[in-house]
């Protein structure tokens, strides 16, 4: 069920968009309607859940590391696992933003020969950066038709990633490689028991709903052609709010454009807000100086103390009545 | 909010990065491609002859996949006859076919391909069609 039950939604998304558009003809609704309403939930979800995480208090440092941590002088420390300032924090961060290297100590475990061995598992890490990466290609790439004219970075995108000029329309590495990358981290968790055990509906909602989106458009730029002067005709007119709907597109642009529009509202609701959550990983923002900078703790309360000179004022004549002795007379 | 400083600077970049094609695009009118086929061979043509190779929607969507096999047929095979879905023969060459009616390249080509940012590598080989005599069409603006 928890495999199944996303695999029957997205199933659902996709033929909602086909009715919607070739059944009942509502074009300005998935062409238009939809996209800005998916993209303002984007924008006040992303920026609404980062504030809330934001508000969280970080009483202390984490020093959660595989490295030395900075102490005596003889000690070498290691700046970039264990990091002691903000320099080293920001290395340690680059190298996660950029190069995953948490996933990069990925391990398997399993028992051989009755001794449980763990060893290195490289592989979630491959398939991880090649998915991202070739994730981050294809949004550059898309610029093409959100722009106009179209910045040079958009152009070194789409001629790098065509560079070996196969076929025509050009072949995109990317489109390959995304593929199957997230065919990887699909099928893994269908392969390997324990992960198939931990795996929810909302893991392998967000890979149908990309591999869906990446299928669509290969489909849409390779096989069943669309009118593609009329896409970025439909496109400018939503990012320069003068949106119309042109003649000749394909149903295929709109079942692609309502997958989009699902993921960039499903995004902030969902464990893909990694993106800005990798920013905000306090095992991996912070830098380990605890023993060098007092931390106190944001959710101390103030203490109210009634100090004994301030009873004995109150209570003075009432303990001289009882014989009982006073400091200050 | 804890570390409000860098969480907000954070966000306003990020905001910053994703409504790119917004911003970016304020100001600027966007202006539609507009293909011409107004050339003069085109034009000598009795008005039920000024047909293309295939039908027109054919055409947009499949003509770079026709060049393509044009393209293969012709280095590869010999193959210089092509012969279109309503029995008429062509030759099989972008120079002296294609572009016999469609001489505009930067009105008829360019006009989408520039649009759509797509760069087809037809004229790394082929020889581009000299576009200097002075004809109706090309006489406003030139695409950089």
């Amino acid at each position: 069920m928890r495999l199944w039950l996303p695999l029957i939604a997205v199933l659902a998304l996709i033929l909602i968009a086909y009715a919607g558009v070739s059944g009942a003809g509502m074009n300005y609704l998935f062409g238009v309607f939809i996209p800005y309403i998916a993209f303002l939930i984007f924008l006040i979800g992303f920026i609404s859940r980062v504030v809330k995480w934001g508000r969280s208090p970080v009483p202390f440092r984490i020093p959660t590391t595989a490295g030395q941590e900075k102490s005596l002088p003889w000690i070498k420390d290691n700046k970039i696992d264990n990091p002691s300032t903000t320099g080293g924090v920001i290395i340690r961060m680059l190298l996660e933003v950029f190069l995953f290297r948490s996933l990069f100590r990925n391990l398997k475990s399993e028992l051989s020969g009755g001794k449980l061995a763990y060893g290195s598992a490289k592989w979630l890490w491959l398939a991880g950066l090649a998915f991202h990466y070739s994730f981050l290609t294809i949004l550059i790439r898309h610029l093409r038709f959100f722009t106009e004219p179209i910045p040079f970075f958009v152009k070194w995108a789409e001629t790098l990633d065509g560079i070996l000029q196969v076929g025509v329309p050009t072949f995109y590495q990317t489109d390959m490689v995304i593929l199957a990358a997230v065919a990887y981290l699909f099928l893994r968790r269908v392969f390997v028991p324990q992960l198939r055990y931990i795996s929810l509906a909302n893991d392998y909602f967000p890979l149908f709903l990309i591999l869906s989106i990446a299928v669509s458009g290969i489909l849409m730029r390779y096989f069943f052609k669309t009118n593609i002067v009329g896409v970025k005709e439909l496109t400018m007119g939503l990012v320069t709010f003068s949106p119309k709907i042109p003649e000749g597109i394909g149903v295929i642009f709109y079942i692609h454009l309502f997958l989009v529009s699902i993921l960039f509202a499903y995004f902030p609701f969902s464990k893909l807000m990694h993106m800005g959550g990798v920013f905000l990983s306090p095992t991996r923002n912070l830098a380990n100086n605890n023993r060098a900078v007092r931390h106190i703790n944001p959710w101390n309360y103030p203490v109210k103390v009634h100090t004994y000179e301030e009873y004995e004022d109150e209570f003075r004549e009432v303990m001289k009545e009882a014989g009982i002795p006073v400091e200050k007379e | 909010m804890y570390d409000g400083g860098k969480i907000i600077t954070g966000l306003v970049v990020f905001i910053g990065l994703v409504t790119f094609p917004l911003w970016s695009n304020v100001g600027k009118a966007a202006k539609k491609p507009d293909p011409k086929i107004d050339t003069p061979v085109i034009q000598q043509l009795p008005e039920k002859e000024r047909k293309c190779i295939e039908p027109k929607a054919l055409m947009q969507a499949e003509h770079m996949k026709i060049l393509n096999d044009w393209r293969d047929a012709v280095v590869r095979d010999g193959n210089r006859i092509y012969v279109s879905s309503s029995g008429k023969s062509f030759n099989m060459s972008l120079q002296k076919e294609c572009m016999n009616c469609h001489s505009n390249k930067k009105k008829f080509c360019d006009e989408c391909h520039n649009y759509a940012d797509v760069k087809p590598y037809c004229w790394t080989c082929h020889i581009e069609p000299k576009e200097k005599e002075k004809v109706a069409w090309a006489s406003i603006e030139e695409n950089s």
